[in-house]
């Protein structure tokens, strides 16, 4: 039988978001310090489409994609999305067998109280507990509670058995299972799983005219560890943080505006101008805006407030890397369950590919 | 065929039954419970009777087992854009409803969202601290204006959203434990009572909608409807655990068995009777003391017609009204063997030794 033609291949493959992968690095546990789920994930999804790959001492995932043949000098250019996310860690257990807590990175205390956790390796389902309203006077059912006066509850039963199953320093992951549907994503830890996907999907699109170093990293969520050293090892030319930004875009109690929302739901990539951190090179900001028109995509750009990304870690490096971010909008980041709309995310990835594609020494010049 | 009590609780616990809207549970419990009785039948009212007739000679007399199938929940209030407000069905605790998972009941299918506390400066200044009332909260399902416009009314059902879980030991989570493992608890009894001869009529009621405050209506109308001689209520009460060690003798140890009421709601002789029969069977018990009414379904039964004898039988439960309620399967099992045990004791001299002078 002739073999049937082979299609015509399209110049440039677009980046494909999967979902699938997205749903198992969201429920995968890896509070900062913890990574160890995702990474494995992350690498098992890369190593094909990479020229090389390593694992560095902090646990970040630093491959290189090289650049497409026939590029005169390409640049290195720095992509990073971090892997950890915020949660809780065991710091003792009382006599009944309850585990006491800390959190780590920036969790409301007062979303807590009636969550059920994932604890340490084996993923004990646990719940975080509180005394019954009915108890309580009218004063206390209002008041917030102190992470260091909750416990996580297992049904140990005992104080051994409790120390015996989950020793000191084990993480505690909230339990939320991802879902997507109507597109709309809900799950724990969006907060970076959605930049660390669509890095993935970046990798296994390409190459481009960019040496493309792509850093998920360790512990970003307590004070940008990984990638201070990521980009202290890669020594880039340029980098952008591929992360997540809080939409705040709630209405105001009493029809009140809400002028302080920071980024919006739906509105597209949010494009980071200045943060609590960092700057951002405006010949790179400059850039993604006109990729984004170019390309007809939609994009918004961030309110200036705090907050802040590797990018931040990443500008400081050696000599002083130029550096934006990218984020995909999503609400209640650092809670048990964020909202993203799946649209936001495929954009951002578009986006994100489109940079790349569009990426010259000349976006750099003065 | 020996029931799974885990994955009967889950598959009680997996559906919704919001106050008024307890089909889903009916439903599961028809299932159930229909092989282990004569006859099913559902009242005005929604509540579902289940009858296993005694051995004795007619008329027999009546014992009614009541345990609600209601849980609490949310509905929804009005539109605010991409949001919902929301009303709350039962009371509610305001600390642990930022961040949790829901489902918006609405007529085209089920959306999931979330229950989101806005950030302070969004709240008035009076609700920046600690936990705002359930009106400042909203209901995101993460989709636009638009679609939630065309898909979501005012009216509509939220249920809380977290599967059912199981922990270590023995010890079981989930949303609307108060009250469906009481209901699990009577599938062990109506099980149990397979093997048992029982002279009187046994009758399993999965009243309707105790949660909400403005009296028992469920129970009321099927205590009056089946006229029982005796009625016993299943219900919760507060679990022992760190959060509640302050409050002393009011609370009681998960696994410690059922836990038997007494006071003025409930007939100090059916008290001792339960005891008699825990004292027989072996089966651990604790007494909880309640000076005026129980708040259960007992309160509307004790009263129903010229008065019905009435007990209620407690499983210990921790955080009560969260969606992370925890319950120890082993106090469901003996909940239900003890009331199945003092069912199968009644003869045709039980009412009259239940006499008071």
């Amino acid at each position: 039988m002739p073999r049937a033609a082979p299609a015509r291949r399209k110049r440039r493959a677009a980046a494909q978001p999967d979902y699938t992968l997205l749903a198992d690095l969201a429920n995968a546990a890896a509070i900062s310090g913890d990574e160890g789920a995702v990474r494995r994930l992350v690498l098992d999804a890369i190593r094909p489409h990479v020229d090389d790959v390593r694992v560095d001492t902090l646990g970040n995932v630093l491959a290189v994609k090289r650049a497409a043949p026939r590029t005169r000098r390409p640049l290195r250019f720095m992509l990073a999305a971090h892997m950890d996310e915020v949660g809780l860690m065991v710091v003792d257990h009382d006599s009944d067998g309850s585990l006491r807590f800390e959190v780590v990175g920036g969790v409301s205390e007062r979303g807590l109280l009636g969550q059920p956790v994932l604890v340490g390796a084996r993923r004990l389902p646990g719940v975080i507990g509180v005394a019954p309203v009915h108890l309580l006077g009218e004063e206390r059912r209002r008041q917030t509670v102190k992470a260091s006066q909750m416990r996580i509850d297992i049904g140990a039963g005992s104080q051994d058995a409790a120390r015996r199953l989950v020793p000191p320093g084990e993480r505690a992951a909230f339990a939320t299972e991802f879902l997507a549907q109507a597109g709309v994503l809900r799950g724990k830890a969006l907060d970076d799983r959605l930049g660390c996907a669509a890095l993935v999907a970046l990798l296994q699109a390409g190459p481009y005219p960019v040496e493309l170093h792509a850093a998920f990293t360790v512990q970003e969520e307590v004070g940008l560890r990984g990638a201070r050293v990521a980009a202290y090892a890669i020594d880039p030319a340029a980098g952008l943080a591929l992360d997540t930004t809080p939409a705040a875009d709630l209405p105001g109690s009493r029809d009140r505006e809400n002028t302080r929302y920071n980024a919006r739901l739906g509105a597209g990539p949010v494009i980071y101008v200045a943060d609590g951190h960092t700057v951002s090179d405006r010949r790179l900001v400059d850039h993604l805006i006109r990729v984004a028109e170019r390309a007809g995509l939609p994009y918004q750009l961030r309110q200036p407030t705090a907050g802040g990304t590797d990018a931040a870690a990443i500008q400081r490096a050696r000599g002083g890397v130029p550096v934006a971010a990218l984020s995909t909008p999503a609400r209640y980041l650092h809670t048990p369950a964020a909202l993203a709309r799946a649209a936001d995310w495929e954009n951002t990835l578009r986006l994100a590919q489109a940079a790349l594609e569009q990426f010259t020494p000349q976006v750099l010049k003065r | 065929m020996a029931l799974d009590l885990a994955a009967h609780l889950k598959a009680l616990c997996a559906v919704p039954g919001l106050p008024g809207y307890e089909q889903p549970v009916a439903a599961l419990l028809r299932a159930a419970w229909g092989p282990l009785t004569a006859s099913l039948g559902q009242d005005r009212l929604g509540s579902l009777w289940a009858t296993r007739p005694g051995s004795g000679l007619a008329p027999r007399r009546r014992l009614m087992l009541a345990a609600h199938m209601d849980a609490i929940g949310l509905m929804v209030a009005s539109l605010q854009g991409d949001f919902l407000r929301v009303t709350h069905l039962g009371d509610l605790d305001l600390r642990v409803l930022p961040g949790q998972l829901v489902t918006v009941h609405a007529a085209g299918g089920d959306l999931p969202g979330v229950l989101a506390l806005p950030p302070a400066h969004l709240l008035p200044r009076a609700h920046r601290e600690g936990f705002p009332p359930v009106a400042e909260l909203l209901v995101d399902t993460g989709l636009p204006a638009e679609r939630v416009g065309a898909l979501v009314r005012p009216g509509d059902l939220v249920s809380f959203a977290q599967p059912p879980r199981e922990l270590l030991n023995g010890a079981f989570t989930a949303r609307g434990l108060d009250n469906r493992a009481s209901l699990a608890a009577l599938t062990v009894c109506l099980e149990a009572l397979q093997a048992r001869d029982h002279a009187w009529d046994v009758i399993a009621v999965a009243t309707v909608r105790e949660e909400p405050p403005g009296g028992y209506p469920g129970a009321a109308a099927s205590a009056y409807s089946l006229e029982p001689h005796l009625a016993i209520v299943l219900d919760v009460t507060f679990g022992q655990d760190a959060n509640t060690r302050e409050f002393g003798y009011r609370v009681f140890p998960l696994g410690g068995g059922p836990v038997l009421g007494l006071g003025p709601n409930l007939h100090p002789g059916l008290h001792a009777a339960l005891r008699a029969a825990a004292d027989a069977e072996e089966i651990p018990y604790t007494v909880e003391v309640m000076t005026g009414n129980s708040s259960t379904d007992a309160t509307a039964i004790q009263v129903a017609r010229e008065g019905i004898p009435t007990m209620l039988v407690s499983i210990p439960l921790r955080n009560m009204h969260t969606p992370v309620e925890v319950v120890a399967l082993k106090d469901i099992t003996r909940a239900g063997r003890l009331v199945a045990e003092f069912a199968a004791r009644l003869g045709p001299d039980s009412l009259a030794a239940l006499a008071l002078d």
